[in-house]
């Protein structure tokens, strides 16, 4: 099993979860997260007075998955969230060792 | 004695209740503008104002201002508002008691915004009590009362210009002197935490200034209209000087400028409203609008943490005001009042202008220096660093303002309840 992790723009949160209900991913965390890559901040001016906000908005999406249906994830979640300008986000994938479902105590992909 | 006018009467009524709610206002206009985690702080000391300065008020502020006493002070013929009814005439004079009580209250308050983030809740208490009393009360007495020295003289004032915003503004520079900075000004993150509370207050303040302007002519009458008019102008034309102001400096117009340039413009039309012409009130406002944004870039070069602005937006902008006044009045408007400069009058009208906000400034900056001093080397002006850091709402209040997670908390515990519990019981 695989955690795949995506930190996306905010607006691109319904797309996302539409092109994963396409493939049959149903289930999904988000997070309202802040960030920057290389895109940096913005500019704020409060009576002349500048601040510079270096944490952009984003979403962190979180899903966990068996390990054959990774690539079809992260290309879903890239194709969904891309938009082809500066600050659209990374995916990034890591294995996982154990998942519980709290409910009934299953274990492994019966708990996915 | 007049005949008693139930029209003049229900204008100085409404106009009184429109100024008190000026002051939720104001506090809605500062709350927006500090951190989150002073916001209650901040609502806090401007209610306080509502609460006490109504009692300071009832008891002597009323007598210092408008009994006869001398030039410099009413002395205590109005104590405790006894003997009120002799003085009835269009109005009944408690409907004058109560619509000055209201500037009472709201003067103060400004000053809440110089000190913002940082001041202890005791000595904010006592301070505004004792400077009602010692100096806005006199200061009133000088420029409205028919007794007073500098109503002798003839400065004009229709509505406190010089009472109200020059007074308060001063004396919000030297007590954010006294204080000291907070910690981490200039070069921390001091973003307002709601801009859209600040235009709220503005709304609210600009609704509230037409009863401080026109209900200021006492009656509803051709001079209360003209000062509406006047101040919806002035406010209006101050808007447009700001932003225009801050997109030639800083490249966009925001939303915190244009409710900035608003009350500056409300803040400079206040002495002039009943004594201009409407084309007089256009330049004033234009003029406050972009003075007062260029103003606000001062602070930092002089080192004083005036957190939001009084001095830029009320102590320039009163003056302002106050000395436009004297070249813009004219007789056409109000025959009570002076033709200024433009309208042939001599500059000795500008001169009488500048002496009463000069005498107001000196009197004002003295008296709330002492009353700092005394603060601070008794209770202490400043919270702790530590209270600071952690916010003025929880460390002083012990609330929050927002609670946007359930996370955290522990459960509920009571002071109340446990006291409710004899020993006996517990055993």
């Amino acid at each position: 099993m695989k955690l795949v992790t995506a930190v996306i723009k905010p607006f691109k949160v319904d797309d996302v979860k539409t092109a994963l209900e396409g493939i049959g991913v149903h289930g999904l965390t988000i997070s309202e997260v802040q960030g920057y890559g290389r895109q940096k901040g913005h500019t704020e001016v409060y009576r002349g007075a500048e601040y510079k906000v270096d944490f952009v908005p984003k979403i962190k999406i979180e899903v966990v998955v068996d390990d054959e249906a990774v690539d079809e994830l992260v290309t879903a979640i890239t194709t969904s969230a891309q938009t082809g300008k500066i600050g659209d986000g990374k995916v990034w994938v890591v294995p996982v060792d154990a998942v519980v479902r709290v409910r009934t105590g299953e274990r492994g992909s019966d708990a996915l | 004695m007049d005949e008693l006018s139930s029209g003049d009467t229900a204008w100085v009524l409404v106009s009184a209740a429109l100024v008190l709610f000026m002051t939720p206002g104001l506090a809605f206009f500062y709350g927006g503008m500090v951190r989150a985690k002073n916001v209650l702080g901040m609502l806090m000391q401007n209610f306080f104002c509502m609460g006490m300065i109504t009692l300071v008020w009832s008891v002597v502020g009323f007598s210092v201002a408008f009994g006869e006493g001398n030039g410099f002070w009413g002395g205590f013929d109005f104590f405790a508002l006894q003997d009120l009814t002799a003085s009835d005439g269009a109005i009944p004079y408690v409907a004058f008691v109560a619509f000055q009580m209201m500037f009472a209250v709201i003067t103060p308050a400004l000053i809440t915004g110089s000190t913002a983030d940082r001041m202890k809740f005791s000595s904010f208490a006592i301070f505004v009590t004792l400077w009602s009393v010692l100096v806005y009360s006199p200061i009133a007495h000088w420029v409205w009362a028919s007794s007073g020295w500098l109503f002798k003289r003839g400065a004009l004032d229709f509505a406190g210009g010089t009472v109200v915003h020059a007074n308060a503004g001063i004396a919000a520079i030297v007590l954010a002197i006294f204080l000291g900075k907070r910690r981490g000004w200039p070069t921390g993150d001091f973003r307002p935490h709601n801009v859209p509370f600040v235009l709220l207050g503005t709304g609210i303040l600009w609704v509230g200034w037409f009863g401080f302007n026109a209900g200021s002519a006492l009656g509803a009458n051709k001079v209360a209209a003209i000062a509406l008019l006047n101040t919806q102008i002035g406010a209006a034309t101050a808007i447009l000087g700001w932003i225009a102001i801050e997109r030639l400096r800083d490249g966009k117009a925001t939303t915190l400028g244009a409710a900035s340039g608003a009350v500056a413009g409300l803040v400079a039309i206040t002495p002039a409203c009943g004594f201009v012409s409407p084309m007089g009130s256009i330049a004033i406002g234009l003029l406050a609008g972009a003075i007062c944004a260029l103003a606000t870039s001062v602070k930092g070069k002089v080192g004083i943490d005036d957190s939001l602005d009084v001095g830029a937006v009320h102590l320039v902008g009163g003056v302002l005001g106050a000395l436009l006044t004297g070249f813009f009045a004219t007789l056409d408007t109000n025959e009570a009042g002076k033709d200024g400069v433009f309208y042939g009058g001599p500059w000795s009208v500008v001169g009488e202008q500048a002496l009463a906000v000069g005498a107001t400034l000196g009197y004002s900056a003295v008296v709330t220096a002492l009353l700092a001093l005394a603060l601070k080397y008794t209770l202490g002006l400043k919270v702790s660093d530590e209270d600071e850091e952690i916010g003025l709402d929880e460390a002083l209040h012990g609330e929050t303002a927002y609670r946007l997670t359930s996370i955290g908390g522990s459960g509920f515990t009571s002071a109340v309840t446990a006291a409710k519990v004899p020993e006996e019981a517990k055993a």
